[in-house]
């Protein structure tokens, strides 16, 4: 496979380590109420989904970037890849967050 | 009809015009007792002890294909109960002690082949490790030896001892390990269940689960609704795919593991060796193709295929153990869906649906849990508790903590 | 022996004689043959034996499909099994031995497997072999392995070296055939960067086992031009005897150049193979198609092949397995061959076509609606038996027949993403289908387009579609006049007449038969009928077998051809050797070696080198006189004890981290606290999991109020990173930190025991005050030593003695270790190796990889009350789950034996005196064992239950691996200096 690196352009997939679903960017508040559900839920519960999955990719080979790649688990087309520095600035920056 | 030596004889002399059909193609009824949902191994050896062991008597087992499509029908064959925790060891025992049963259980030679596994070390503390896992198993009343290289040595020649990366320092062996002729398993399975009046209907998919009230009351499938008064779920890498229908999410990522064939070779290897440097596992079938496996391509994948990296790890593991299979050619490589779970262990539950049960999350080990994976979970379906060698199994080991992490790496699958 | 079956013509070398053996027997060829057609030359059509049921067998193809004609070739440790004689290219000295048959080839023991065929039907071995039970491993299995397999390996280490590597593209041709060529043609005029690869030595295709001419003029003439030109373009790489075995994701093709099975062997400092990862941004598959045969009685007999073999064997090797032939056939292409072998003097005895408007085109008897029902002879063909159109029977002498029963196009490729083949009526086959991978276009036959000019057209409208796709400008390349007939072909798959066995599957031995006797029991889907008979499993992959039992099988369910099929095609296309996919990764050089700065000092020292991941390190330094390794060892653990020891620790993970915020980043990785660690201080910190599990230790050094460097353990480096990454770049891109990991940038030095101060004292530049009270336990600094050179000073211990951890740049290293030794003589300076670290820390109680082996809570480790409530770190919230937190879980304890004299053995399981040592009474197991010359015994770290309110007693340490059951006392696990005075003083 190719990852499209978003700063360093098609790179072989043997170049990066894999993580799993991009929703573990949005680590719960370990002080707040039900923290231990919201872990729970966190670390251990995936969508897993066949077709459009978001997901980490390490650049342990290569520029040490963490990337949210999107890629169809069903034929391994990627549709995109991003720095999932700037997915998690993002996702910091939503109302939700915010709240 | 009773498969025998001596039928054979006779229907070879007679042109085998008396065979029938090793299982009948019903049409689905309106209501089953019990409905699995999934025609693999553990699906179809569920089926069998439901109606052998706890007198079921109305039983279906829905396959979305052909029975035996999935990953009993797309593995490296092994069996084996070399496991080291608690939660496990019981269970892959009773795993195996079914296995040494199975022929004359189910009337139907699977080729049960108990040539041994080694694992080989090649660290001081992989020893130490072996040690402890080695002493797990015999406390539990399996079997392992410790060897030490001479022992490994003149149990297997072949093996790299003179320019290894990583030298062999000794291996675990399990003589009771071995390997299975893995469609063999779920044809048995299917045909001693079909004798007892399991009805297995093929080419029939699950859509969707029919749930009133908080209990299931049937599923509704390509071939219509077929009402149930329990529904269990065997269906491995599909299982987050199905168990959305009832609205679970799961502990479970699915992904692709590879494995390979050579072309067939005059019998080189004694029994399953596994590499402890790298990710390579091997034997020989009785055809004499040395069928061999790694490791996951390690991103979550529903494509029954995997990429070059990996195969290239896998053959690099094999040369760098054992160079004298270089010349031989690998034939095909095939792709299977694992359900990875977070602590590398099976769950084989409840679910929060009453009527609905669960059973999956087996890694890379679901081929050898077949038997007893069949067997606790008709006993779950049957008696509402589980097995006693199934009871670390649980959804709930997660939220509460009472991992069955047998390699120690966490809630990442991919590390399994 | 002559070569009596040699005909004129054919694309060899008649200048050159080329000696070669087969089975020890001397015969002659030439350039230009392969093995099997240089064998048929010399009148050897016996050159295997099937599977099963051993029967005698010759090609039945001439390409890389071929099931029967296997051999070893080569001798001792390049012995290469299962090698087709069809494609191994002849050379002077070859050497070749049949295979799967004892004791000859000719008189086959197991021949008599033969005999009770009608025992072993599809299946049989499921259905027996089960009483006694006890006799499947000792009797039956064995019995069957033995006859089982086929070739056999030498057993030795394959000698030669193999390559991998990558090739980049625009455009990547499979197959150089008519289509292939013009493709090519097309893209390389355009200026694409091409690469044309074809399995074969010459490139060709079906041009060179044909004889339509091209502009009039022979084929050859066009091959040879259009060779020429592709050549001489720079952006085109062409590439013979290379297979492309595999489409994988994202363009990416696999693809094996034989660059040595041509010659005896590979030349000097010459790979015997590449494997090659060829990027292309478009591919196109011209593979072409692979004929398939008809089924009828005994049609498996030496000289009996694809008619389409038959008239490659005579066109371009010049070569017949006979001189008397028929032809059987379904369709007008199998004419064509007729027509052919009649021009090379070859005796066409008649063609056979059961179709009863079959065309007269070769000239020689036609026998059209007549039918092949069954052969005779004994190790190759001698006659063949015929029903006639009228009913009659005819018995025809012949020494071959040439069997078509149509083209099958090679549409391998396209599947190896999933696609599934659709069917094609007029050619009665199946093509491609839309779905092939991205990027992937099909030409010629293998797209199901027959004709020679419809390869060209297809194959240069192809390529120049492909390079529009891509922004190119190309038009196809003006294709030569060919021939452009239609193969018209009646399905004809098998002949229903006959009680005997007709072959679907050869090698394998699975008849018609066996397909209804599949079906009979059930077994009707495809992948059920192919697992059941074994269909398709063979060598080949079932090119040559699966559409015939596809055939068999929609005939008995009444279902059509695609509805019963097809099967799933794999990569590779064709079998790739283990040591190819391998490359160099092999023996020594499996993995990178990573070696420290002072590598070369300690190996000068006699060290003896252990493996820990990827690095070596020195295990041990054995002095003159000491036979044992515990004896170094021992020597080295007192001398630290009693004076200083250094221990090279540059394998230890280092990691830079600086910025404003690396405190709060610390502070939120570790479970223990570091916001306020002061500047100038080191601490111990403990990593958790986000599971709550312990991930790793080491200490953190606060160099600057924004600068912070990590230790790691040596396993753990490259994922502690990983995971810090993670944690700054995806937890929290907001604060101010970065990292970099400097493991190999810093050479680092335990130096350790009494008088490491002293030593130490001895390369501080002047100026720097190291004295207890200037820098005390666990003070850091960044320092000058031996005059200028920048330095890191850390004193931390490990062994539980006065010690300190000073790194240097990686480039002084050596120099350091070598400073070291040289000043420290008097003090008694003794390097050690990790064996006696691992003494020293045992002796001291530090948990290491056997305790933190990702099992284990900070409660178990007797760290528990470092996971801080008071913040949010990783793993804290989930380390506090009931079943991680349990009051009488394990806890790390020390053991020591009662009798002194019982060694402990790590991973021994605890048991109270008195009870079964089974698993229900299991209290624990032994992690860490070593001999403590402090004690005078083993000792041992362990994990045991509530072991933390057991100190005193007596418990049971039992190996029942090696029956061994002692008595130990539960101890603390810090055997040394309890109170810490050492490491203070």
């Amino acid at each position: 496979m190719l990852i499209p690196h978003p700063l360093l352009g098609p790179r072989d997939s043997a170049e990066f380590t894999y993580l799993g679903d991009a929703s573990l960017i949005a680590r719960p508040d370990g002080m707040s109420d039900g923290a231990d559900e919201a872990f729970y839920d966190y670390l251990y519960l995936r969508d897993n989904p066949a077709g459009i999955h978001r997901e980490l990719w390490f650049h342990e080979q290569g520029d040490r970037s963490w990337l949210v790649v999107t890629r169809n688990t069903l034929t391994h087309e990627i549709l995109g890849a991003e720095l999932a520095r700037d997915v998690a600035m993002a996702q910091r920056n939503t109302p939700e967050a915010k709240a | 009809m009773r498969y025998s030596g001596f039928r054979v004889l006779r229907e070879g002399l007679f042109g085998h015009k008396g065979w029938k059909p090793a299982w009948r193609d019903p049409a689905p009824k309106t209501h089953y007792d019990i409905i699995i949902v999934g025609g693999g191994g553990h699906g179809l050896a569920t089926a069998h002890y439901l109606a052998k062991i706890y007198g079921e008597k109305s039983i279906a087992v829905l396959e979305k294909g052909w029975i035996g499509g999935g990953n009993v029908g797309r593995n490296t064959t092994i069996v084996r109960s070399n496991y080291l925790l608690d939660g496990n060891e019981p269970f892959y025992e009773f795993s195996l002690k079914l296995w040494e049963g199975l022929e004359q259980d189910l009337n139907y030679n699977a080729m049960v082949s108990q040539r041994g596994i080694l694992n080989l070390c090649h660290s001081d503390a992989q020893r130490d490790a072996y040690r402890r896992r080695g002493n797990a198993m015999l406390l539990n009343g399996a079997d392992a030896e410790l060897l030490d290289p001479d022992q490994v040595r003149r149990m297997a020649p072949f093996l790299n001892f003179d320019n290894a990366r990583f030298p062999i320092k000794g291996g675990l062996l399990q003589r009771r390990g071995g390997t299975v002729r893995h469609d063999a398993v779920a044809w048995g399975y299917a045909r001693a269940a079909d004798s007892r009046g399991v009805d297995i209907i093929q080419n029939c998919e699950v859509t969707g689960f029919r749930i009133e009230k908080g209990r299931v009351k049937g599923v509704e499938t390509s071939r219509g609704f077929i009402g149930a008064g329990k529904v269990g779920v065997a269906v491995a890498g599909s299982s987050s795919r199905v168990m959305e229908k009832a609205g679970m999410r799961l502990p479970l990522e699915s992904h692709a593991l590879q494995a390979f064939v050579s072309e067939g070779l005059k019998p080189v290897l004694p029994g399953v060796i596994t590499f402890g440097a790298g990710h390579f596992y091997v034997s020989q079938s009785d055809k004499g193709g040395l069928v061999f496996g790694g490791d996951i391509d390690g991103y979550n994948s529903y494509a029954q295929r995997g990429n070059l990296p990996v195969i290239e790890d896998v053959c690099e593991g094999g040369m760098a153990l054992m160079p004298m299979i270089g010349r031989a050619r690998l034939l095909r490589m095939w792709g299977g869906i694992m359900d990875m779970s977070m602590d590398g262990s099976p769950i084989i539950d409840r679910t929060p649906v009453d009527g609905l049960y669960f059973n999956g999350g087996w890694c890379y080990g679901g081929f050898k849990a077949t038997p007893a994976s069949g067997y606790v979970f008709a006993h779950l379906l049957s008696t509402d508790q589980p097995h006693d060698t199934a009871t670390a199994y649980r959804f709930d080991r997660f939220r509460r903590g009472y991992l069955i992490d047998e390699k120690g790496v966490g809630a990442q699958p991919n590390l399994h | 022996m002559s070569q009596k079956n040699r005909l004129s013509g054919g694309l060899i070398d008649r200048s050159q004689s080329l000696s070669f053996t087969f089975d020890g027997r001397k015969y002659t060829g030439h350039p230009g043959d392969t093995l099997a057609s240089a064998l048929l030359a010399n009148g050897v059509r016996l050159m295997g034996r099937s599977f099963k049921y051993h029967r005698p067998r010759g090609p039945l193809c001439a390409g890389s499909e071929e099931p029967n004609a296997l051999v070893e070739l080569r001798d001792d440790a390049r012995q290469e099994p299962n090698t087709r004689a069809t494609t191994a290219e002849l050379f002077d000295g070859l050497s070749a031995n049949s295979q799967n048959r004892w004791p000859s080839l000719a008189f086959d023991a197991l021949g008599i497997n033969d005999k009770f065929s009608s025992f072993l039907s599809a299946g049989f071995y499921y259905k027996t072999f089960m009483w006694p039970a006890a006799f499947w491993e000792k009797l039956y299995e064995p019995m069957i392995r033995r006859a089982a397999g086929l070739g056999s390996l030498s057993m030795e280490a394959d000698p030669d070296a193999y390559d991998r590597g990558s090739l980049y593209a625009d455009l990547l041709i499979i197959g150089a055939g008519p289509a292939g060529l013009a493709a090519a043609l097309t893209a390389g005029r355009a200026g694409a960067r091409v690469i044309l690869a074809d399995e074969d030595f010459h490139m060709g295709g079906r041009l060179n086992a044909e004889t339509f001419p091209l502009d009039d003029a022979p084929a050859q003439d066009w091959i040879a031009a259009t060779l020429a030109e592709l050549k001489s373009l720079p952006n085109v790489r062409l590439m013979t005897r290379t297979t492309v075995l595999g489409a994988f994701d994202h363009g990416v093709y696999g693809a094996l150049e034989r660059v040595a099975d041509h010659l005896p062997q590979p030349k000097a400092h010459q790979p015997r193979q590449i494997l090659w990862r060829i990027q292309t941004k478009r591919a196109l598959l011209c593979a072409g198609a692979t004929e398939r045969s008809i089924g009828f009685e005994n049609n498996d007999r030496p000289g009996i092949m694809l008619a389409g073999a038959l008239r490659a064997y005579a066109n371009r090797w010049a070569a017949t397995p006979a001189q008397r032939v028929a032809i059987f056939t379904n369709n007008d292409d199998g004419h064509r061959g007729a027509v052919d072998l009649i021009a090379k003097g070859v005796q066409v005895t008649a063609v056979i076509d059961p179709r009863p408007d079959a065309p007269r085109i070769a000239d020689c008897e036609l026998l059209a609606g007549a039918q092949v029902i069954n052969t005779q002879g004994r190790l190759g063909l001698s006659f063949a038996e015929l029903r006639l159109s009228d009913g009659s029977m005819r018995i025809m002498e012949c020494g071959a027949i040439g069997v078509s029963g149509g083209w099958n196009p090679n549409v391998h490729l396209t599947c190896h993403q999933g696609a599934k083949p659709v069917w094609n009526d007029e050619i009665a086959a199946f093509v491609p289908a839309a779905n092939t991978p991205p990027g992937l276009s099909i030409a010629g036959a293998a797209a199901g387009v027959l004709s020679t000019h419809g390869a060209l057209r297809t194959g240069a409208e192809a390529a120049a579609q492909a390079l529009e796709d891509l922004g190119m400008c190309a038009s196809p390349a003006p294709t030569p006049t060919a021939e452009d007939a239609p193969i018209r072909l009646s399905p004809f798959w098998y002949v229903a007449e006959g009680k005997g066995r007709a072959w679907l599957d050869q090698q394998n031995d699975v008849t018609v038969k066996d397909v209804k006797l599949a079906h009979q029991e059930g077994f009707r889907s495809v992948e059920h009928l192919k697992r059941y008979t074994t269909l398709g499993m063979a060598t080949d992959q079932g090119k040559t077998a699966n559409m015939g039992g596809l055939a068999v099988m929609a005939e008995m369910t009444g279902k059509s051809i695609p509805e019963t099929g097809p099967t799933m095609f794999r990569p590779p296309y064709t079998p790739v050797a283990m040591a190819a996919w391998a490359g160099r990764s092999r023996d020594a050089d499996f993995r990178p070696t990573r070696r420290s700065p002072s590598h070369d000092w300690a190996a000068e020292q006699g060290a003896v080198f252990v493996e820990v991941g990827q690095w070596l390190r020195a295990q041990w330094f054995p002095q003159p006189g000491e036979d044992h390794w515990r004896a170094s060892v021992d020597r080295e653990v007192l001398a630290v004890r009693a004076g200083v020891g250094v221990c090279d620790v540059t394998t230890l993970g280092k990691i830079d981290v600086q910025g404003a915020d690396a405190a709060t980043f610390l502070n939120r990785i570790y479970c223990n606290g570091f916001a306020k660690l002061a500047v100038g201080k080191t601490r111990y910190g403990l990593m958790l999991r986000e599971d709550g599990m312990a991930m790793d230790d080491g200490t953190a050094a606060r160099l600057a109020e924004d600068h912070f460097v990590v230790t790691t353990t040596t396993a753990n480096a490259v994922a502690v990173f990983r995971h810090m990454e993670f944690a700054r770049q995806c937890l929290w891109p907001e604060l101010d930190v970065q990292l970099i990991s400097t493991t190999e940038a810093w050479a680092q030095y335990a130096v350790a025991g009494p008088n490491s101060r002293a030593l130490l004292e001895r390369i501080v530049d002047e100026g720097v005050d190291i004295s207890n009270e200037a820098f005390p336990f666990m003070a850091c600094g960044e320092i000058t030593i031996c005059g200028g050179l920048r330095a890191r000073l850390f004193r931390i211990s490990f062994s539980g003695e006065l010690a300190y951890e000073i790194a240097v740049p990686t480039r002084y290293g050596d120099a350091l270790m070598r400073r070291l030794m040289e000043l420290g003589q008097d003090l008694g300076v003794t390097p050690y190796g990790t064996e006696a670290l691992g003494v020293l820390r045992i002796e001291k109680g530090h948990a290491a990889g056997n305790e933190l082996n990702g099992q284990t809570t900070a409660a178990n480790l007797g760290l528990g009350r470092m996971v801080s409530s008071k913040k949010d770190s990783i793993g804290a919230v989930l380390s506090r789950r009931e079943g991680l937190s349990l009051p009488d879980d394990k806890r790390l304890i020390g053991l020591k034996p009662v009798d002194a004299a019982n060694p402990l053995l790590a991973g021994s399981h605890l048991f109270d005196q008195g009870t079964e040592a089974v698993a229900a009474n299991d209290q624990g197991w032994v992690t860490s064992v070593a001999y403590s010359p402090h004690m005078g015994s083993s000792i041992a770290l362990a994990f045991l239950k509530r072991g933390d309110a057991r100190l005193g007693e007596v418990i049971r340490v039992v190996n029942p691996l090696g029956g061994s059951d002692i008595e130990a006392e539960i101890v603390s696990p810090h055997f040394i200096d309890p109170e810490g005075d050492r490491l203070r003083a």
